[in-house]
């Protein structure tokens, strides 16, 4: 049985959704469920019970020795990647921790787990950026504010009152669709640090699957070379509704004031696509018009 | 018989007296006339499933209804597991209401999707509308909190949990009229957004009877101050920016203020903080009953220590697990009449060191005689720590205990934690509910049908081996209302063992499982009263899938009024 790769094979990069990878000799998955397994971001684990498995943090190849704690004996296939489940990766945030089970592994990959409700997790999450903001613009002069995810504890010790001033920010789930597909997905903002990771993760969801259904199947045609969503190399382009309900191609203005603006994502067909605001200072001039 | 001499006014007094929904229910299937009279009178009806009924059928039986809880989308879909758009409109209610003539005071909502028109047909149909209670629900914004303002001239209670409000930055709360002196709730601290600081102060001020007012992070201490100077009658606070130069006159206002509010026994907020404001609140401390820290990350594990133990009569506590184990033996020490204990993780990202540990979970075991509730995120937990706390605390009522690694074995025995959860489930009798996780096999499934008689909702994650799992819960937990099972080996045999069962249940969810799209064919086939319901996010339906496929999400639901209307592509009702 093959081993189910990371989807996002370089560790540390992207805010994909881990699936565990296993060494063969202890998964066994049973024959019809490679098909499920093909559709997404499954945890991929074996029907071994007894032994346990911990997480995998993304992209990182484990190995049987770190096969030590409790993991479900079962596969979590979850169909064309959970997405309803968003990834909640923690993998823009830093080098993936090397660890056994005992240091305790990363949770945040899993679909449904922790069982925290999503206004508390986006709560936390910008709790944290915004006091890791603050201790930026404390320190050094100059210094961009920061755009990774800091996974540090908040720590705030300002004094200063300024809480109106602070943008908070969007909370971290926001819509996704894709034009031609009647199912919308979500995606958690806060799991990434740049539009790379986000469009990378993208793709991936609305691309790849379907890459694999149809070759799984046996169908012929669609796409089988990664689709770029941010240089309008492809037959879809990557757009964002902002807080004034205009319509913008994603990747022009700072991540971060991204972050603050943006309601939705669409992935559009370039050739609607023509005619978006390419940029922010024309943004400007058109925020007089009615938004589209 | 007896009952029969007595007029309907009579009967429609005593029942009067039976304010739960059970009893009352029960009271109705005596015999025909308590049925008729019973139904008459009810005023305040609790709905646990939206599509289990609809509005129409509703008011004809319970046609005075002036009090509605509603609640919609499965509790998975707290945690993602439910993709968008799947439904719990609240509007069709809303709708049929003002059509049937109900004359609607209180709404109370939970993960429904509410929309501005809802809202503003809402507040414009019901002129005796009191109390509007939104839980975890979206689909609506700050306008929609505008009309709600600004036509519901008699609104007391405006309180809002922790939901998805989409903030327009407008001025919903300048809408409140300066007639309005009626609020007695208001509760907005999940909003994101501005609001104008003169206009809460005044609106405060004409309010006297307000009781509970929960700030959002906008409102500085220094309106804290003012506010509480003009409500030194409020018993619940939630404060917002709680951040100020420690020196200052402002501080010293408020510490002034805070005096003169000796009726306050519930506090939360905190939703930034600097720390060294904090003391200015102990004063408050010594009479609280209910604390919730668990937005407040601001506050560090040794300031929350020495604000704990100013709580001498807490019964409820919420807090963040930077309070350690060290600080949960505080809170055993001091907290003598605790029933609730939630402890939530504030680490959600990193790998980081666990704050708590089982040792926290034992401590507040031991020292909390009174503790029926717990809620608790840690790393680990061993069987002899839960085997420790069942023998402690035999009076649980809820009990959930959630490990960040879910299926993490005790890691002192390398042992699953069949036998902790299964002390457990044998030492409280009075078990209602009770959550899973951690490194579990069949065997805690057979306690739990053994034991847990009590049990009504079971809320299982990445556990047991085998079908048998769930059949020794089904089969032996004759009071479960609500199963939801993720991620776990339970499939077709299981399912289709005992289908009666599920008519005897509010709901059933099972994901990432191992039942077949045939074997819900099945149940769909021969109990038209459930609704089995597919969420398939790819896009298998387009060819036919094949009944021996795995169903990646099912929910199913008891159901009087067959398939909902309103389910979107994505789910399919068998």
């Amino acid at each position: 049985m093959e081993p189910t790769l990371g989807l996002l094979g370089s560790g540390g990069g992207g805010g994909g959704l881990s699936k565990m990878d296993m060494s063969p000799e202890v998964s066994s998955y049973p024959e019809e469920s490679e098909l499920e397994l093909g559709l997404g971001l499954s945890l991929g684990c074996g029907g071994v019970k007894a032994k346990g498995f911990p997480w995998g943090e993304c992209g990182r190849i484990l190995t049987a020795k770190d096969f030590r704690s409790g993991f479900p004996g079962k596969s979590s296939a979850a169909a064309v990647g959970g997405v309803s489940g968003t990834k909640r990766g923690a993998d823009c945030v830093g080098p993936p921790e090397v660890g056994s089970a005992s240091s305790g592994v990363s949770s945040s990959q899993v679909v449904g787990w922790p069982p925290i409700r999503t206004y508390r997790m986006n709560s936390l999450v910008n709790q944290a950026k915004a006091a890791k903001t603050e201790e930026d613009n404390k320190g050094v002069d100059g210094n961009e504010k920061g755009k990774d995810i800091s996974k540090k504890k908040v720590n705030h010790g300002s004094n200063k009152n300024d809480a109106g001033d602070r943008e908070k920010g969007h909370s971290g789930f926001v819509k996704v669709n894709m034009d031609g597909l009647p199912i919308g997905r979500k995606v958690d903002l806060n799991a990434y640090s740049c539009y790379e990771t986000l469009a990378e993760t993208l793709e991936d969801m609305f691309f790849k699957s379907t890459t694999t259904i149809c070759s799984i199947r046996g169908d012929k045609e669609q796409q089988t070379q990664p689709l770029k969503l941010l240089d309008g190399s492809s037959e879809f382009v990557l757009t964002y509704e902002d807080k004034e309900g205009d319509w913008m191609l994603v990747g022009d203005v700072p991540w971060g004031m991204f972050l603050s603006t943006v309601k939705r994502l669409r992935i559009m067909r370039t050739s609607e696509a023509n005619g978006l605001a390419p940029g922010f200072q024309e943004n400007n001039e058109r925020k007089k018009g009615k938004p589209i | 018989m007896m009952m029969n001499y007595f007029p309907d006014e009579v009967l429609e007094h005593v029942f009067n007296f039976l304010t739960s929904h059970k009893d009352r229910n029960a009271v109705s299937m005596v015999c025909k006339s308590w049925y008729r009279v019973e139904r008459f009178s009810r005023e305040k009806v609790f709905i646990g499933n939206c599509y289990a009924i609809d509005p129409e059928r509703l008011i004809s039986r319970f046609p005075r209804v002036r009090s509605l809880t509603l609640k919609g989308k499965p509790h998975f879909a707290d945690f993602n597991l439910v993709p968008p758009d799947w439904g719990g409109f609240v509007y069709p209610w809303i709708e049929a209401m003002v059509k049937l003539g109900v004359h609607l005071e209180e709404l109370r909502l939970k993960r429904m999707v509410v929309s501005d028109e809802s809202l503003e047909l809402l507040s414009r149909s019901f002129v005796s509308f009191k109390s509007l209670v939104l839980v975890s629900c979206e689909g609506f914004t700050t306008d929609g909190l505008a009309a709600i303002a600004s036509n519901c001239r008699f609104l007391r209670e405006l309180d809002l949990q922790e939901n998805e409000i989409e903030d327009r930055r407008g001025h919903w709360l300048s809408c409140f009229p300066d007639s309005c002196t009626s609020l007695i709730s208001l509760n907005f601290a999940c909003l994101k957004g501005e609001v104008n600081l003169a206009t809460l102060e005044r609106l405060v001020a004409r309010c006297h009877n307000l009781r509970s007012l929960r700030l959002n992070h906008v409102v500085p201490l220094d309106t804290l101050q003012k506010i509480l100077g003009k409500a030194p009658q409020l018993v619940d606070l939630g404060a917002g920016a709680f951040v100020h130069d420690p020196d200052s006159e402002t501080l010293n206002k408020l510490k002034n203020a805070i005096q003169k509010c000796t009726s306050i026994r519930s506090l939360s907020g905190f939703l930034e903080v600097a720390p060294c404001c904090l003391p200015a609140i102990y004063p408050m401390c010594l009479n609280l009953t209910s604390l919730n820290l668990s937005y407040a990350p601001g506050i560090h594990n040794n300031e929350l220590i020495k604000l704990i133990r100013h709580c001498r009569k807490l019964q409820r506590l919420w807090i963040l697990d930077v309070i350690g184990d060290k600080g949960l033996g505080v809170v055993a020490s001091t907290c003598k009449e605790l029933q609730e204990l939630r402890v939530f993780p504030s680490d959600l990202y990193g790998v980081g060191n666990a704050a708590v540990t089982e040792e926290g979970l034992v401590a507040i075991s031991a020292g909390c005689p009174k503790l029926n509730s717990v809620l608790y995120f840690c790393q680990q937990v061993t069987n002899a720590a839960l085997i420790t706390v069942a023998k402690n605390c035999p009076n649980f009522i809820r009990f959930r205990l959630c490990t960040l690694n879910p299926t993490i074995a005790d890691p002192v025995t390398m042992q699953p934690l069949d036998e902790g959860f299964g002390a457990i489930v044998q030492s409280c009798k009075g078990l209602k509910r009770l959550s899973l996780s951690g490194l579990l096999t069949d065997q805690v499934f057979l306690y739990i049908g053994m034991y847990a008689e009590q049990l009504e909702m079971l809320s299982v994650a990445f556990a047991g081996g085998t079908d048998m799992g769930m059949l020794y819960v089904l089969n032996g937990c004759r009071k479960l209302k609500k199963l939801e099972i993720m991620d776990s080996p339970f499939g077709d045999v299981a399912l289709l063992a005992d289908i009666g069962k599920y008519e005897t249940m509010r709901s059933l969810w099972m994901s990432s499982c191992e039942v077949t799209l045939g074997a819900c064919k099945t149940i769909a086939k021969k109990m038209p009263r459930l609704n089995v319901e597919i969420i398939d996010e790819g896009d298998q339906m387009e060819t036919s899938p094949d009944d021996r496929h795995r169903v990646e999400k099912m929910y199913l639901y008891r159901s009087l009024v067959g398939h909902r209307r309103d389910a979107p592509d994505f789910v399919r009702t068998l």
